[in-house]
């Protein structure tokens, strides 16, 4: 048995560290404090995470006040599994930062964007342990607004439209949660998931339940850039300092995606969400046609990292067709896609992060001749990028495989043309960046140029996760699959 | 707007008036409608209706970047150090029972310094976004 306590101080720390760095003037001490702060989470985190591995639920309440009255932070292997996945990624972005925000940013800046950063880490670990709907919007409001900050930090003057950008599409999806949530509130009378859940009728059409699970699945579908809801995500993930990029790319939308899980399997059940409500339909389409078409607009891209943020949009479609596939093998696709994603995306980022900081650029056509420039940063890159296609031993193909099994389950033979499809448009844009740093000269020969070594460590790591999970996957897999289980078991 | 005499004296009579009424909402918060928010706005009324008749600059003099700075992260820490606090006394977060020996004590105390904690951060960001504005011509 653990102390219940813990579990407050993975949110409550980066809270209050926030303020903290907001009154220091030195750019290195708050990252100094940033770090401890989010390796502390990192291992409160999995404390957490082992515990509800074996003992299925922690909860923890505020005041003293118990769970349907008072708020109450209730993990179990779902949220168990995000929280480990933000606090580890966010980590080793953090790491990434120390030397590519003091070269992005002013040092007299750096203590407002390691304020942010903190509150934005706060946010996400609060939307992924609170119990509490409400308190789930407002977790969802502290780290949007803290990511309007960090992506308005850029260097190019576009980031101030993409942020703004982000800020209105953001508002507005925060707003139809709101929606959903008070409308849930009117019907039920409480705010607290599970007693939602206990309390919503069960068996009869009811109008208001349904206009709440629309309202939910727009709000959080503008959150986690669900098709035709994503076009803030590539400018916001371009024009953003490359750190945060990274960081926003590997957890933000991850996050997103947990809390529609948690609406549609925990609040809703599974019978209300897939069967009397035709989300499955919805969401297989959707997907499809965000695989295929951001796939195809990734490839006319000419900045590389706007090409991997609409790969990013692709990815995400997977892992809604997994969704839609309404199937326990489907979930577990779709949650282990959502995990071995992040460890690529943060890799592929980060490696692009190298490029900015050495190029200055990441256009196609500045990165001539980077892989005899800058050969360990290009490898890193090549090795994320064959992972993100789905090149066997690798995470990717992992996520591909079950995806694959989960659509066989179900004999839909059509959607293994549309993951293959996906797979070979993603072959032809890491190909567009492989050839230009390989098989192209620069026009005028330089020097060898590497990244240094507080750059190169963190992009390794994160390319070395992406293998590790390919190889061995008693972890992702086995979490994956009681993750599923849990949230199938959710609905009477 | 300060050549105008009626602004001017206007203000100077309604500012006293407008912060009292602020500490009357912020502190009988407990027993009537209000609270830390409303406090919060309703004080920075006050500096901001200095700052439109007298001058941004003149509102400086008091209310300096680094000042609201340290201000807006005081509230912020007074609210979650009370709750560390119970947290230490052996409670959970936020658990006011332990601030005193007699629990409804206790809980008067623990709300107040929570709503006061609220009460200032809220009004220095809105004073800071009222200078962020105002303020954009002077710093071109």
């Amino acid at each position: 048995m653990i102390d219940s306590q813990l579990l407050l101080l993975q949110v409550t720390l980066p809270l209050i560290a926030a303020p903290i760095c907001l009154l220091i003037k030195s750019g290195r001490a708050c990252w100094a404090i940033a770090f401890i702060v989010t390796i502390s989470s990192f291992s409160l985190a999995a404390i957490v995470f082992s515990y509800v591995l074996t003992y299925g639920v922690l909860e923890y309440n505020f005041g003293g006040w118990v769970a349907p009255w008072g708020i109450s932070y209730r993990v179990d292997i779902v949220n168990g599994l995000i929280a480990l996945l933000v606090s580890a990624i966010t980590t080793i972005v953090l790491v990434f930062a120390r030397t590519s925000v003091s070269n992005e940013i002013k040092n007299k800046n750096q203590s407002i964007f390691y304020t942010a950063w903190l509150l934005c880490l706060a946010g996400l670990l609060g939307i992924t342990v609170t119990g509490d709907a409400f308190n789930l919007f407002v977790f969802l409001e502290i780290s949007s607004l803290a990511s309007y900050v960090l992506i308005a930090f850029g260097q190019d003057r576009r980031a101030l439209t993409a942020s703004y950008q982000y800020l209105v599409m953001g508002t507005i999806g925060a707003t139809f949660i709101l929606i959903g949530v008070g409308l849930l509130y009117a019907m039920t009378g409480t705010l607290n998931m599970v007693d939602i859940a206990a309390r919503l009728p069960q068996g009869v059409t009811n109008r208001t339940a349904q206009t709440a699970l629309a309202f939910l699945v727009v709000g959080v579908g503008l959150k986690l850039a669900l098709f035709p809801l994503h076009l803030w995500l590539p400018n916001a993930y371009t024009f953003a300092p490359s750190a945060v990029g990274a960081f926003l790319a590997a957890t933000a939308t991850k996050v997103a995606i947990y809390v529609l899980l948690r609406f549609l399997f925990t609040v809703f059940g599974f019978n209300f969400s897939f069967e009397e409500m035709p989300l499955d339909l919805i969401f297989v389409t959707l997907g499809i046609v965000a695989v295929i078409s951001a796939s195809a607009v990734a490839i006319f891209q000419d900045n590389v990292k706007r090409m991997f943020a609409y790969s990013s949009v692709a990815q995400i479609g997977y892992m809604i067709i997994g969704l839609g596939l309404s199937s326990k093998a489907g979930l577990t696709a779709s949650i282990l896609h959502l995990f071995n994603h992040a460890w690529i995306k943060g890799g592929i980022f980060l490696a692009l992060g190298c490029v900015a900081y050495k190029l200055g650029s990441v256009r196609l056509g500045a990165l001539a001749g980077a892989g005899y420039r800058m050969p360990w940063t290009m490898a890193a890159f090549l090795l994320a990028g064959l992972s993100l296609i789905g090149v066997p031993l690798t995470a990717g193909f992992i996520s591909k495989w079950y995806l694959f099994e989960a659509a066989i389950e179900k004999d839909w033979w059509l959607m293994l043309i549309v993951i293959v499809m996906g797979s070979l448009l993603s072959l032809i844009y890491v190909w567009r960046v492989i050839e230009m740093a390989y098989l192209r000269r620069p026009d005028h020969e330089e020097e060898k140029s590497e990244a240094p070594l507080s750059l190169l460590l963190p992009t390794w790591v994160l390319v070395f996760a992406s293998f590790y999970f390919g190889l061995d996957t008693r972890l992702s897999v086995g979490v994956a699959h009681k993750a599923a289980e849990t949230l199938i078991g959710y609905s009477p | 707007m300060k050549d105008n005499q009626v602004l001017r004296v206007v203000a100077k009579i309604m500012i006293p008036v407008i912060l009292l009424f602020a500490f009357y909402v912020q502190f009988h918060g407990d027993y009537g409608p209000g609270g830390g928010f409303q406090a919060g706005v309703i004080f920075a009324a006050g500096p901001i209706l200095y700052g439109l008749i007298f001058g941004v600059e003149r509102l400086q003099s008091v209310f300096t970047i680094v000042s609201l700075k340290i201000l807006i992260a005081a509230g912020l820490l007074l609210f979650a150090g009370v709750g560390f606090a119970t947290v230490f006394l052996g409670g959970d977060y936020l658990d006011y029972d332990q601030l005193n020996r007699d629990p409804i004590l206790g809980q008067h105390l623990g709300i107040l310094l929570v709503e006061l904690g609220v009460g200032i951060t809220v009004a220095a960001v809105m004073i800071t976004i009222f200078i962020a504005f105002a303020g954009r011509q002077n710093h071109r």
